[in-house]
C-alpha cells in the first residue's frame, strides 16, 4: 500500500494514469480490497488508520487536493472512526489524540500546524 | 583543502509551502537568519555544499533502504514534490560527479554508503537551497541519513558518518561546505502535526552548541519516538554535522517553534575558526 503511493508520488505518468483510472492503477499492487477502496477513493483517515506514513501520505491528500488543514483533520477523523493506527511507525504507542497526547507529553495543546 | 563552514537549518515544507499562514513577527525574523546563514555560507566560497538531509521516501523506500547514501552526479532535480503545493520551482541543481566520487570514496574508509547516480530532491534539500543558494551556483553532494524508515542506524553511526566526511573534506583540495537539515522534536504530516516540544530542543540545541559529543549521543530512539515525536530521529542529521566540527562550538543565531510550520525552526553553526576545530 505504501509502495504504491510512494510510486506514485514521484512520477508522473503513474500520476496520469491514476487519475484516468484509478482502479486499473492499483492493480499492480499486492493489496486487499480494503487497502485498494482506500486508495482509490483517497480515504485519507482509512490510509492514515491501516498506517501510511504521514510523509507518504500527504503528498497523496496534496495531489487530490486536499488543503493541509482538512488532510490533519481528516486523519484525526480516521482515528477517531476506525481507531489507533493498526501498524508501521505511528503503531509504535499508539495514537491517542492530540489532546490526550499533549496532555500525556505535558505540553500545551497540540497547536494545529 | 578544508570544511570551510558547517552549519544546520530546518527543512519543514510548510517554509515555503504555508509561508502566509504564519506570523510574520516570528515568520520573518527565521527567514532573515535563513538567509544570513546562506550569505555566510556563500562568503567561504566553497567549491561545493555538502547537505545532510533526511529525505522522506522521495528517492528511497523499504524495498531496498540505505542507512547513509551520497549523490554522485552532475545534476539533480527538484521538488519532487508539487512545485505549487511547496511554492519552489522544479529546477535542475548542479552536481559534481567526480568530487562526490573523491568525497564516497573517502568516506568508504571508514563508513559504508550507497552511492546514487540518480537522485531527486523532496523539500528535504529544496526548502534549505531555496534559502542558502537561491541561485543554485555552488554544486551539491547530497547525503541522505535513514530518519523515516526503522531499523535507523544508531547515533554513533551518524556521528562516524560525520567524521568521515570531515576527513573527506580534509583530505579534497576543494573548499567544502556542510550543511545538516532536519527537524528536532516534531510530529509531521501526523495528526499532531503542530506539535513542538520546545523545552526538549532547546536542551539538545544546547548540546549541540557545546559540541558535547556524549551528551548529544545519549539519546535514544524509543523515548525520542515518546517525548519528541517520529521527527525527532531526524536529530541524526544535527549529530553529522557536529561530529564534522570536530569539537567546534556552536552558535544559535535562530529557534522558535512554529506550529503551521510543524517544527522548531532552527538556524544554527559552528564556529571552524575556533582552535578547538
Amino acid at each position: 500500500m505504501q509502495k504504491a503511493l510512494y510510486e506514485l508520488n514521484r512520477d508522473d505518468s503513474r500520476q496520469a494514469a491514476f487519475r484516468a483510472d484509478p482502479s486499473a492503477a492499483v492493480e499492480r499492487y499486492d493489496l486487499s480490497a480494503e487497502e485498494a477502496a482506500a486508495i482509490v477513493h483517497a480515504d485519507i483517515g482509512l490510509l492514515y488508520h491501516l498506517g501510511v506514513n504521514g510523509q507518504i501520505l500527504m503528498h497523496f491528500a496534496a495531489f487530490n487536493g486536499i488543503a493541509w488543514q482538512d488532510y490533519l483533520q481528516l486523519m484525526r477523523d480516521g482515528v477517531a472512526t476506525h481507531g489507533p493506527v493498526r501498524e508501521g511507525i505511528y503503531a509504535l504507542s499508539g495514537y491517542e489524540g492530540t489532546a490526550e497526547h499533549s496532555a500525556r507529553l505535558g505540553q500545551r495543546e497540540g497547536v494545529q500546524g | 583543502m578544508s570544511l570551510v563552514f558547517a552549519g544546520v537549518c530546518s527543512h519543514a515544507p510548510g517554509i515555503t509551502g504555508r509561508a502566509e499562514l504564519a506570523d510574520p513577527a516570528v515568520r520573518d525574523p527565521f527567514y532573515a537568519a535563513y538567509r544570513e546563514m546562506g550569505e555566510a555560507l556563500r562568503a567561504t566560497s566553497p567549491d561545493a555544499v555538502v547537505i545532510v538531509a533526511a529525505e522522506h521516501f522521495a528517492n528511497f523506500f523499504m524495498d531496498k533502504m540505505p542507512s547513509f547514501a551520497i549523490g554522485m552526479a552532475d545534476h539533480y532535480e527538484g521538488p519532487i514534490e508539487d512545485p505549487e503545493w511547496l511554492r519552489i520551482e522544479r529546477r535542475r541543481v548542479p552536481g559534481d560527479a567526480a568530487l562526490s566520487k573523491r568525497m564516497i570514496t573517502e568516506v568508504m574508509e571508514t563508513v559504508d554508503v550507497a552511492y546514487c547516480e540518480e537522485w531527486k530532491f523532496d523539500h528535504g534539500i529544496m526548502v534549505p537551497l531555496h534559502f542558502l543558494t537561491p541561485e543554485l551556483d555552488v554544486p551539491v553532494i547530497p547525503v541522505n541519513v535513514n530518519c523515516q524508515g526503522p531499523p535507523l542506524a544508531p547515533l554513533h553511526r551518524a556521528w562516524a558518518l560525520g567524521e568521515a566526511l570531515r576527513r573527506g573534506a580534509d583530505e579534497l583540495p576543494e573548499r567544502i561546505a556542510l550543511v545538516g537539515t532536519g527537524g528536532i522534536s516534531h510530529w509531521p504530516a501526523t495528526p499532531d502535526s503542530g506539535k513542538i516540544n520546545e523545552e526538549w530542543d532547546r536542551e539538545f540545541l544546547a548540546r549541540w552548541c557545546r559540541n558535547d559529543r556524549a551528551a548529544l549521543l545519549d539519546y535514544d530512539d524509543a523515548t525520542t519516538y515518546a517525548v519528541a515525536g517520529q521527527g525527532g530521529f531526524e536529530i541524526r542529521t544535527f549529530l553529522v554535522v557536529s561530529a564534522a566540527a570536530a569539537g567546534a562550538p556552536g552558535t544559535l543565531r535562530f529557534y522558535a517553534p512554529i506550529p503551521i510550520f510543524a517544527v522548531g525552526c532552527t538556524v544554527a553553526d559552528y564556529d571552524l575558526t575556533s582552535r578547538a576545530a
